[in-house]
């Protein structure tokens, strides 16, 4: 790792740094609130830099130049909020259905609707899931902290890249303005793909065997991007075989690199009874009561963060479930991941949820009650 | 008529899925023979297009091609645009991708002044769902959703492009395939935002339903009516009723976005 210095900032602005560190040169956005941040930071460092900051008409034109900028080969990024991301998500499919890279951030608030704009929420946690039509791959991170912000940012940006897979950060409004310190390196973290060189003069941009390089548009390889489902070459196909293929091929990528995409993090008691799954700012309250029950009290409980909560980290809530009695899922809704967890506890552990939807965090002491109650 | 260039059009993805007497040919020829006159290098080409009938066209013409969503032609070429401002971007639009659901992006375009070039294929209905009623349908035709004919007044496209802050705009159809293929030359060596809108017969969602003949017959009509800009300048509004107006309509000098953009963070991109 590159030499480090610290420096205090707030996770939108983590986010927008991040995202810089690991090589954007393309920012298109429409302002909303509580995502501005990310786009004034961009609108301010991007000229520095040489790169494109473009305010667009609408949310939807922002997604769409963010794809046609990646099309000629920038490294790009989006932020929004809630009904910004209702309306993102037509062009975020076809970024998915095409295979073209992308970052975009999604700021949490209150919804539904426009709710309360200002205030923190967990909300859209299946709306990035399943907010396009069709049956699609997703990854979503979901950073807890300023320094997360910062670090999954640049990892989505990397892995966009890698995968040819659109990435949703997804922020919320607690972690989105709160401040803090983070260690920035004195280097790049941008992870260069292989070079534009080396194709082979029948590119395949949709290689079957593969995910192909994305050889941007302008050198000399005439190939076809749609959003309808295409051959290897990119060209529309209705040919039932042609279209299961494809869409199985743009599934299994995921599949295939799940190690580097699904990230988790264990602290507290090696043999927990009882374990809180959390994400987001949610794990700051939980990371509290563990902290307190286990390290001072030694008592037998942990915390299982989720950096990415799709694709669903299945195989660790498994495994977690087989361990402890009591699975504990605070969130700032009405209640969405837990299906997940109830789903991959698979009966071996009691999923129990708590849930707050007022606008407020979830304290400590809410889920130091829950926790109690159990142990 | 002389072949068209082979090098540009991809052979193997014909024939077409366009309809018998449909004009979308006829215009994507006529793009074709003006890319291959304006002398750009093929690799610099892009061709963006939205979705509807005309849009099929970018998987049958060989550069880069960009398909895009329903209205959102224009600001996925925007981004490329800026990301690449190199690049000469063709943007083909049927008449209700562009003016209906990708009205706001068309009216920004046009502010920004962007150097796109829109080819806007005027057929004056939806056709790939069937025939129903656009912001071009003139008033009283009929549509699917419009049986008896529609009572929504119709866009000038042109005017709502220069009002807006479009640069350069033009008339043609598909009746007249070698000015059609002048105008989008001049509109391709225009630095700014160009807009080509191109009449274009649809026998089978429009014309049946309006009597308007078979595609011969409409093309027929659509020479008959039209008349030049130097010969319109000498007639008075009773002698243009019902005539429509063809060449170069307006040709404005104003900065471009791109070019001010990258001048703007101290690149030349002249
Ligand atoms: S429906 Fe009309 S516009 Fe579409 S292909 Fe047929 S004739 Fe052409």
């Amino acid at each position: 790792m590159p030499e480090t210095k610290p420096v205090l900032m707030q996770g939108n602005e983590a986010c927008a740094a991040g995202a810089i560190n690991a090589g954007v040169r393309f920012y298109a956005g429409y302002p909303i609130t509580p995502s501005t941040e990310v786009a004034e930071q961009m609108a301010a460092r991007l000229p520095e830099i040489g790169g494109v900051f473009i305010q667009m008409e609408d949310e939807i034109a922002s997604m769409a130049a963010v794809i046609g900028a990646s099309i000629g080969g920038m490294r790009t990024l989006t932020a929004t909020s809630g009904p910004g991301f209702s309306l993102k998500q037509e062009n975020l499919g076809y970024a998915i259905m095409a295979e073209i890279p992308c970052v975009v951030v999604n700021v949490q608030r209150m919804g539904p609707s426009t709710g309360v704009p200002t205030a923190p929420a967990q909300g859209d946690v299946m709306q990035a899931r399943w907010g396009t039509h069709g049956d699609h791959p997703i990854i979503v991170f979901c950073p807890a902290s300023v320094y997360e912000s910062y670090y999954l940012t640049i990892a989505a940006v990397n892995l966009s890249q890698k995968l040819r897979q659109p990435i949703i950060v997804l922020l919320d409004e607690v972690i989105g303005h709160m401040r803090e310190k983070v260690l920035i390196p004195e280097g790049k973290l941008m992870v260069e793909r292989s070079s534009d060189k080396d194709v082979p003069s029948d590119y395949k941009p949709y290689d079957e065997k593969g995910i192909a390089p994305l050889v941007p548009f302008g050198f000399g390889h005439y190939y076809h991007v749609t959003g309808l489902f295409h051959d290897q070459y990119g060209f529309p196909t209705g040919d039932p075989p042609q279209v299961e293929r494809a869409l199985d091929r743009i599934h299994e990528k995921l599949e295939k690199y799940r190690d580097e995409i699904v990230l988790t993090n264990y602290i507290g008691h090696k043999e927990p009874r009882v374990a809180v799954v959390a994400y987001g700012c949610t794990v700051r309250s939980a990371r509290a009561v563990v902290k307190k029950a286990y390290w001072q009290n030694r008592m037998p409980v942990g915390l299982l963060s989720l950096q990415t909560v799709w694709p669903f980290p299945a195989e660790e809530i498994e495994a977690l479930a087989k361990k402890v009695d009591v699975i504990i899922v605070p969130e700032m809704n009405m209640g969405q991941l837990v299906g997940e967890v109830e789903r991959y506890a698979r009966g071996e552990a009691k999923v129990v949820p708590l849930n707050r939807y007022d606008g407020e965090m979830i304290s400590p002491d809410q889920i130091s009650e829950e926790v109690g109650r159990w142990l | 008529m002389e072949q068209l260039t082979q090098d540009f059009l991809r052979t193997k993805k014909l024939p077409h899925i366009w309809c018998p007497g449909c004009g979308n040919g006829i215009v994507t020829a006529a793009l074709v023979r003006a890319i291959e006159r304006t002398g750009f290098d093929q690799k610099d080409v892009v061709i963006v297009s939205g979705i509807g009938c005309s849009s099929r066209a970018a998987g049958y013409l060989n550069f880069n091609t960009l398909h895009t969503t329903h209205g959102r032609a224009l600001a996925f070429a925007t981004g490329l645009k800026m990301a690449r401002p190199e690049l000469k971007l063709f943007v083909i639009m049927g008449d209700g991708d562009c003016s209906a659901i990708g009205g706001n992006h068309f009216i920004h375009s046009a502010r920004r002044n962007i150097d796109l070039n829109a080819i806007v294929v005027n057929n004056h209905i939806y056709g790939m769902t069937g025939g129903q009623h656009s912001p071009l349908t003139p008033t009283g035709k009929k549509a699917t959703t419009a049986p008896g004919g529609t009572l929504e007044p119709a866009f000038d496209l042109l005017k709502l492009a220069r009002g807006a802050g479009a640069t350069f705009g033009a008339k043609g159809n598909a009746a007249q395939p070698r000015q059609l293929e002048q105008l989008i030359i001049r509109a391709a060596n225009h630095k700014g935002f160009s807009v080509v809108e191109a009449l274009s017969p649809c026998p089978i969602a429009y014309g049946r339903r309006n009597k308007l003949g078979g595609a011969v017959d409409m093309l027929r009509e659509m020479k008959e009516k039209s008349i030049s800009v130097e010969r319109a300048a000498n007639m008075d509004e009773a002698e243009l009723e019902d005539r429509t107006i063809n060449g170069v309509l307006f040709s404005d000098d104003a900065p471009e976005y791109a070019e001010a953009y990258y001048r703007s963070i101290g690149k030349d991109i002249g």
